[in-house]
């Protein structure tokens, strides 16, 4: 004889103010295998646990059903309430009145109704639930970090310094990423190189990091704890433990033309490279699309200037397999193409650069040294105009751009006009804006810095149109504060251009199963109070891949990730979830269909002796490893025969709460 | 004031823009190359449009001076198509009454055979004094 107890919450006033609460608790209590329903102000709270366990003891109960918020939020609270008063964590349900039910109705007859037919459905279900044993599976003691920028640098440093073993899978032939290419660091104006640079060669020499350069990640299965990872490390025609990085190969490489990527493509580079002195591994490259002798056969000068053998033209891509227990995407962001943005003339006029391309121009180790020269004629400019919001805070019926705000770039166009009124203070610099946004520590400090102290000319407008004439480049905007319409004859633009997550981001995020919101940025398994984490378990994220954010973000964010993979390879064991799929032997059919469409792999057929009533043969049958399933029942609606079925999902279960919710109607 | 009201609502109708979309650029006026003739630029007429200032926009030459180039329509990062509110607008004086700029008498003395009789009105009703 089944014994349910029912416990409404009205969670404050957001299930109370649309839901009945008694009225639920008491309509409840006539419904047969409901022993015992009530209601309080706040269930997962201690006097409401308290309730909970008080009622399993008193009553006897053999199954809990909590009308509350979504299982998300509480369903491990609750099941381990109900563990503590000795009935078996699995013989919970949680009615989801909150979010499916009191937000969402305005109509207070309304929301009661329906939360009684949702815990009607929750009692039709708990009463053919058994008891369910959770089981456990080792953890790998080695994590993967994908993106090799300051995020990853950052992650891993921070994972290594715990003592466990990580990798670092970046996909350029070094690390370093975005910053390595930025000059200075807002609000304090510290040189990017100086700061990052001691941190890349810190990655190196660490005994417990393994960076793996010029790679990408081709595949990933298994489960928290226990990842495969297979990894394509790209052939770059050097042997990366001959080459000294003397860098003569690149001396006599003739073939100069390929557009040299660390630069933002304002200069070329030779076919054998080291994208900058500073890389890591400082070994060289060979770009197969430049490389005369890759293509044609006949050059081979590298080989022979190469003092220490390096150069093996023959070189393939190789792939390695590995195992990690966590898994960390760091994989950044690029500048917005620019294309559709004509009135900006960044595809017409060479004097329009990016801010990206701005700082290489700005930097010491730049395609100029350092010098401020226009890109067109090398000529010092006088009158320089930043465009902030290129492309950000667009809506999506516009057309092109992004939605959201870029964040980082109010703060590097101060610093930029800043700079330059620094280092030339006989160029004038105006900066068209929307909104200048500088939330952070000393950064409204830093912007008004510009204006007060600089001298920085700050127009409340945006730039309508850019174009050439007689050797300037014209923008015509509006200054708002004015109400005018102004025309300046500048000699160089930079656009502020919207940033967006690497294109690969989208590939990556398939393979690790982790969700992405519609810009490609990966979801937090919550905004505010997991931010840090996919909500796909073992998957964390680090950087600008979950959404803009500056340097100190960044790191802040980085070491948060490591610590939650600290904090999951300190664990010997996980529990696992066990609602696992399995399958009925005498019902399968041997189709295939559940291996097929398993995420996981954790599905395969074997030949078995099936025996049952009249049956004693030998079938090809499905078989579930519980240690791999995640029991997500993509196999339950995918199976034809009905064989394939989830432990605390069961296919009756369903039906179960089907039937219910159509009685109640 | 429920004039007013009435007026706004039928210039969104008319026009299907949202003025609430607008973030306040001033894209449109830094790219209107009829800015310099307009008593009201583009983005104050989206501003207008939303306070419910129907009336001064209908009275105002600016009505007239917009070459409906729609440069403002494609370049606005918001997707708020302030040339469509001035279109409206001018459709909203065109309703009224006795409004139109030019009377039908006027019309033979200006015929060019050249002319498509579908221009000569649409000017008639944009740029007729």
């Amino acid at each position: 004889m089944q014994k349910i107890g029912v416990f409404v919450c009205w969670c404050g006033s957001n299930i109370a103010g649309t839901v009945d609460v008694h009225a639920v608790a008491e309509a409840m209590k006539n419904v047969p295998g409901v022993v015992y329903a009530t209601d309080y102000q706040y269930m997962c709270s201690e006097v409401g646990q308290q309730k909970i366990r008080d009622a399993i003891a008193e009553y006897g109960l053999t199954g809990v059903v909590v009308c509350s918020c979504s299982p998300r939020m509480h369903e491990a609270t609750f099941r381990k309430t109900a563990e503590k008063a000795g009935l078996n964590p699995y013989m919970v349900e949680i009615a989801n009145i909150r979010e499916q039910c009191s937000w969402i109705h305005k109509d207070k007859e309304v929301g009661t109704e329906k939360a009684i037919t949702l815990a009607k459905a929750a009692v039709a279900k708990v009463l053919k639930n058994a008891p369910l044993t959770a089981g456990t599976s080792p953890v790998i003691k080695r994590a993967l970090v994908i993106g090799g920028g300051i995020a990853g640098i950052q992650t891993a440093l921070d994972i290594a310094d715990a003592g466990y073993e990580v990798d670092i899978v970046e996909k350029s032939p070094t690390i370093g990423g975005r910053m390595a290419q930025l000059d200075k660091t807002f609000p304090t104006l510290d040189c990017a190189a100086c700061i990052l640079t001691p941190k890349m060669v810190d990655a190196a020499q660490s005994e417990k990091i393994d960076i793996i350069s010029y790679a990408e990640v081709e595949k990933v299965s298994g489960f928290v704890g226990n990842f495969t990872v297979t990894i394509r490390k790209k052939a770059r025609y050097v042997d990366i433990t001959k080459c000294t990085g003397c860098g003569a190969c690149m001396e006599k490489c003739p073939s100069r033309k390929g557009k040299n990527e660390f630069n933002m493509g304002l200069n070329t580079r030779t076919a054998i490279y080291i994208p900058f002195a500073q890389a890591i591994p400082n070994v060289a490259c060979i770009d197969p699309e430049q490389c005369i002798k890759l293509k044609t056969g006949k050059c081979g000068l590298c080989e022979k200037v190469c003092s220490a053998g390096a150069i093996n033209y023959q070189q393939q891509d190789e792939i390695i397999e590995r195992q990690y227990g966590a898994i960390v995407a760091a994989t950044g962001f690029k500048p917005i193409d620019l294309t559709g943005f004509d009135e900006y003339g960044y595809n017409t006029c060479k004097d329009v650069v990016t801010s990206l391309e701005f700082e290489r121009i700005m930097n010491a180790a730049g395609p100029t040294k350092g010098q401020l020269v226009r890109p067109s004629d090398g000529e010092h400019p006088h009158e320089i105009v930043f465009i902030q919001c290129v492309g950000s805070r667009c809506t999506e019926d516009a057309g092109k751009g992004k939605t959201y705000c870029s964040k980082i770039c109010c703060m590097y166009t101060a610093k930029h006009a800043m700079l330059v009124r620094d280092k030339y203070p006989d160029v004038n610099v105006h900066v068209f804006y929307i909104d200048v946004r500088t939330p952070g520590k000393n950064f409204d400090e830093f912007y008004r810095r510009a204006v007060e102290q600089y001298g920085v000319d700050y127009i409340k407008g945006m730039v309508g149109k850019v174009w050439e004439q007689n050797g300037k480049v014209m923008v015509q905007g509006s200054d708002l504060l004015n109400n005018e319409q102004i025309t300046i004859p500048a000699d160089m633009v930079v656009l502020a251009a919207a940033i967006e997550p690497n294109p690969g981001a989208r590939d990556l995020a398939t393979m690790l199963t982790a969700s992405m919101d519609t810009n490609d940025f990966f979801t937090e398994a919550h905004p505010k109070l997991r931010p840090v984490e996919s909500p796909t378990a073992g998957v964390f994220l680090s950087g600008v891949c979950q959404g803009p954010k500056d340097i100190p973000e960044t790191v802040a964010q980085a070491g948060a990730a490591a610590s939650k993979v600290i904090g999951l390879l300190a664990k010997d064991h996980l529990v696992t979830n066990p609602c696992v799929a399995h399958s009925n032997e005498l019902l399968c059919n041997g189709c295939s269909q559940c291996e097929k469409v398993c995420p996981y792999g954790a599905i395969s057929y074997i030949d078995k002796e099936v025996r049952g009533p009249g049956v004693r043969e030998v079938r090809r049958i499905a078989q579930v490893n519980e240690a791999v399933c995640q029991g997500c029942g993509a196999c339950t609606v995918t199976c034809p025969s009905g064989a394939m079925d989830l432990k605390g999902f069961a296919n009756r279960q369903i039906i179960a709460e089907v039937d219910a919710i159509c009685k109640a109607q | 004031m429920s004039g007013h009201v009435n007026l706004k609502d039928t210039v969104l109708e008319i026009s299907g823009v949202n003025p609430r979309k607008c973030m306040k650029c001033g894209k449109c006026s830094g790219t209107c190359p009829a800015y310099g003739e307009m008593e009201y630029h583009p983005h104050q007429f989206v501003a207008m449009v939303d306070k419910g200032e129907i009336e001064k926009l209908m009275a105002s030459p600016s009505l007239y001076r917009c070459l409906a180039c729609m440069a403002c329509v494609e370049r606005c990062p918001r997707g708020v198509e302030p040339a469509k509110l001035v279109e409206a607008v001018r459709l909203l004086v065109i309703r009224q009454q006795g409004q139109n700029h030019m009377t039908t008498d006027e019309i033979p003395e200006k015929l060019d055979p050249e002319l498509p009789q579908q221009a000569i009105v649409a000017a008639m009703r944009k740029y007729g004094k």
